[in-house]
């Protein structure tokens, strides 16, 4: 069995899967101590499923706690970064596009050096060890350990990042070490902010997983424990530790993942309406669509691919104005529970409308009794065509497509949505995105320049496809279960030897977990 | 418009984004460049009119050539135009009266600015395409007769080459593009070297400032939750030609430049777009709008119809918030407002068509302009 656990801005929700089976849940708020709403969340639905501890194989965490740090400018470890790449890349130094208030807090301690490489492969200028060596002596004296590495073209040649990091590590053996090569694609400035950003969360992110593996010890859990990425795949609580800033993305990412599980669909438009926010997600083939653009994050640009949802101010808090008629984008948020009139307050909220219709019981229905029914009508055919116009905008066809509603705010949803084959609104919607986290598979990449001159391109694709199911069963998937999920070859021109880089993604079921939403529906 | 200022860069960046008519590179990393320059100045940049600049006075159109994916990962080093501009200063024995925007589309508006600060000399509002092209030869400079030569190239390692002659324009182009590939991908111009009466001759107008007014009006609309599509079209006396989801984004590398198609599908549901005064075609169809782009977005069509075609500038903008979109950011799933707009006056005679019109980007078809003109 495996518990999955969601930790959002408002609530930490939780369930227990035994294979495909949801067996309990729990919905518990959020604590200033993230592990203490882990570890209260966990304890409920141990409790309510009555089995023993002894019994959970592991534990998958998706957590918005980085994302929130950054945004939140809360907990960061002054970073300083190393650039390679003298002379190009001055005018704009590390840092640069950062907010002021970010910067300052971060340290803004940059320093350039030569190094890099051109697009086809020359080195812009000789690598100079003794310059790199004096800026490590620099940053030790400065009293800072943790340090971003850029190289220009790195992706493509990571060779210089791996040399300075070396030479740091002579000057300050626990250096808290981060490569852009490992972190992003090509655009020096996303991919350097995206390798500062995982330096400077490294503390909290030690500080955090151990905090997880407390709070797993205090119930007696043995199980591993994972935490979830970006893309949907888990990583270990060791590389977690690494490379925290891919975890970015994984709230809305978990809940589309969840709604598909849940569905059984691969292809589908996933509404997920919370206290605030509705947010308008597509599934194609069983994972969420990217985004196209640049990604901001707490100020900052990054390229990381994040899912593309769209979002509208609707949800179950949100304000309701009758003359003229008005829905959200105002809410009382996390406060419904005392807010709105059906929990005793004094706010006419979207629940109460839904209240009011009829289609749920939510808590005091006297209190809507003497809403005025047409209006009541109005609003919840108001709330349906906000909906419809924003699935409109997420499909690509005029043919009509499933869509999968979860999330909190669900009961919001009480008609048809014109353009939809059918509405979905599977059991345990409200915590999808725990189920998300729990379903969740491991992957592992390869990301490799081959020449083609020497061997030719199926054997250099096959020899990818090993190499990157090699690091997914390494990382715990089950060989049997891999699938390559990602091809993309970019060839680079004008390098001797007809060089190409190839890039793949394998990903596959944690061995000894329910099959995936993928294999299960693989002959779709 | 009489300087620029760090009020300004925002703005700027906007429109000239916008012009850029999906190329011309981000203006991003360009725009944080002028606002470094500008706080490290203190300054503004003095801004003059053509017709300011007398007649015997020097002055030379500078910008940056290359793939917009190298110049976003080997950044420059950040005086490459200055130090070109320099070098051909000291060729000729004479030294520059102002700085000339070569493209107002994209990146390339906001490099210029950059390098004029450095050299203490002032821009002139206009530049010679009024959008974004690929080639040396397309410019309203080249089109009117302007000599090519002397060029001078730069790159981030320090090396300048200046051509004291080249044969034609298409010789400048194909040069210089080699050339860009041996310094790294990414390359400073300086091309042409003119006289104030030569510049006053071939000159489009005003554009800079144009560019400034687009990205303001984008900001109002952003500052006011309004879509700016409309507000836009209406500036560049142009129309919106669509709006929808791009369903379909086809591209291949061709000779160095991306070549693509591109499908749209109209919304089914919510509020039918702004209608402008006449009606453009198109709009509440439930037929797809088709983009041929390479590199610029070329023509639009709707079935067999064609809805408008280079030199008039069609640009993609995210519907929410006005922001251009690049073809290199064109991706599936995108909501976006496709805008046509007339192209300046200097782009629709003869002889610039026969430079800039359809049939030298491979397509067969006649110019049918949108009526009006941008300036």
């Amino acid at each position: 069995m495996r518990i999955g656990i969601d930790v959002g801005g408002t609530n930490t929700d939780a369930v227990l899967m035994d294979g495909a089976r949801v067996v309990s849940s729990a919905k518990t708020p959020t604590t200033a101590n993230v592990s203490e709403g882990i570890a209260k969340a966990m304890r409920k639905v141990i409790a309510d499923s009555g089995i023993d501890s002894a019994a959970i194989d592991g534990v998958m965490i998706g957590t918005t706690h980085f994302t929130n740090a950054v945004v939140e400018r809360k907990r960061l470890t002054p970073t300083a970064c190393i650039r390679l790449g003298l002379p190009a890349t001055v005018c704009l130094p590390p840092m640069v596009d950062w907010p002021q208030d970010l910067r300052d807090l971060v340290g803004g301690e940059s320093h350039l050096a030569h190094g890099g490489h051109e697009f086809d492969g020359r080195e812009i200028s000789a690598y100079q060890p003794d310059e790199v060596r004096d800026i490590a002596v620099r940053i030790r004296d400065a009293g800072l350990d943790a340090i971003a590495i850029s190289s220009v073209f790195s992706p493509v040649n990571a060779s210089f990042e791996e040399q300075t990091a070396e030479i740091v590590r002579e000057a300050i053996p626990d250096a808290n070490i981060t490569l852009s090569s490992e972190i992003g694609r090509i655009g020096l400035l996303e991919r350097e902010n995206a390798a500062i950003m995982n330096s400077c969360l490294r503390g909290l992110a030690a500080r955090t997983v151990d905090g997880f593996k407390a709070a797993l010890d205090e119930l007696q859990i043995r199980a591993p424990f994972y935490i979830s990425q970006n893309d949907g795949t888990l990583m270990n609580a060791d590389f977690a530790k690494e490379y925290p800033v891919l975890t970015f993305a994984s709230g809305p990412t978990n809940s589309m993942r969840g709604a598909a599980f849940l569905s059984g669909l691969r292809d589908a438009i996933v509404v997920d309406v919370g206290g605030t926010t509705t947010d308008i997600g597509v599934l194609q083939h069983g994972f969420p669509r990217p985004a196209a653009l640049a990604v901001d994050i707490g100020g900052v640009r990054t390229n990381f691919r994040m899912p593309d949802t769209y979002s509208i101010g609707l949800g179950g808090g949100s304000l309701i104005q009758s003359e003229p008629l008005k829905v959200g984008p105002q809410s009382v948020g996390y406060e419904l529970t005392s807010k709105a009139l059906v929990f005793g307050g004094d706010v006419l909220t979207a629940t109460d409308m839904i209240v009011a219709g009829g289609s749920e019981v939510i808590g005091d229905v006297g209190a809507v009794s003497g809403l005025d029914a047409d209006l009541v009508a109005a609003t919840q055919a108001r709330i349906m065509e906000m909906i419809a116009i924003a699935v409109d905008r997420m499909k690509t066809s005029a043919t009509p497509v499933p869509v999968i509603v979860v999330g909190g705010g669900s009961i919001l949803v009480t008609g048809e949505i014109e353009g939809a084959s059918e509405i979905i609104k599977p059991e345990h919607f409200p915590v999808a995105n725990a189920i998300g986290a729990a379903i969740a598979q491991v992957g592992g990449e390869c990301d490799r320049i081959f020449s083609l001159a020497e061997m030719n391109r199926d054997d250099a694709l096959n020899q990818a496809k090993a190499e990157a199911s090699e690091r997914a069963v390494n990382a715990g998937a089950a060989p049997e279960s891999i699938e390559i999920v990602d091809v993309e070859e970019v060839p680079l021109a004008y390098l001797p030897g007809n060089a190409t880089r190839i890039m793949v993604k394998a990903i596959g079921d944690l061995a000894g977990a329910p099959p995936s939403v993928s294999s299960m529906n693989g002959g779709n | 418009m009489q300087s620029v200022t760090l009020n300004d860069t925002q703005a700027i960046a906007i429109g000239a984004g916008i012009l850029g008519t999906g190329g011309g590179g981000s203006t991003y990393l360009n725009r944080l460049r002028l606002d470094n320059e500008l706080r490290a100045s203190g300054k503004s940049l003095p801004i003059i009119r053509a017709d300011d600049v007398p007649d015997d006075a020097l002055v030379c159109a500078v910008g940056g050539m290359g793939a917009p994916t190298v110049s976003n990962e080997k950044l420059q080093e950040g005086r490459e135009i200055m130090r070109a501009v320099r070098a051909m200063e000291a060729h000729l024995r004479q030294p520059m009266h102002a700085i000339i925007i070569g493209e107002i589309g994209g990146g390339n508006a906001l490099g210029p600015l950059v390098a004029a600060l450095q050299l203490g000399l002032p821009a002139v509002d206009g530049d010679s395409m009024g959008r974004a092209f690929p080639e040396l030869q397309m410019d309203t400079f080249m089109i009117y007769g302007v000599a090519p030569s002397p060029f001078a190239l730069a790159d981030t390692q320090g090396n300048i080459a200046i051509f004291p002659r080249i044969g034609s324009a298409k010789q400048a182009e194909d040069f210089a593009r080699s050339l860009t590939i041996e310094m790294g991908g990414s390359a400073a111009l300086v091309m042409p070297v003119m006289s104030g009466a030569e510049l006053k001759r071939s000159i489009i107008r005003d554009t800079l400032s144009l560019a400034k007014r687009i990205g303001e009006n984008v900001l109002d609309c952003r500052a006011r939750s309004i879509e700016p599509a409309e507000t836009i079209a209406t500036l560049c006396k142009g129309r919106i030609l669509f709006t929808g989801k791009i369903t379909d984004v086809e591209r291949r590398t061709v000779q160095g430049f991306a070549r693509g198609q591109l499908k749209i599908a109209p919304f089914h549901k919510g509020k039918p777009p702004p209608v402008l005064t006449g009606g453009p075609r198109g709009v509440g169809s439930t037929q797809v709008l088709q983009i041929d782009f390479q590199n610029e977005n070329l023509i639009a069509r709707l079935g067999d119809d064609v809805l408008c075609a280079v030199p008039d500038l069609i640009t993609i903008v995210s519907l929410d918030d006005g922001e251009a979109i690049g073809t290199e950011s064109l991706r599936y799933g995108l909501r976006v407002a496709v805008l046509g707009m007339p192209a300046p006056k200097e782009l629709k005679s003869p002889e610039a068509l026969a430079v800039v019109g359809p049939r030298t980007f491979g397509y067969d078809i006649d110019f049918c302009p949108l009526p009006g003109d941008l300036l």
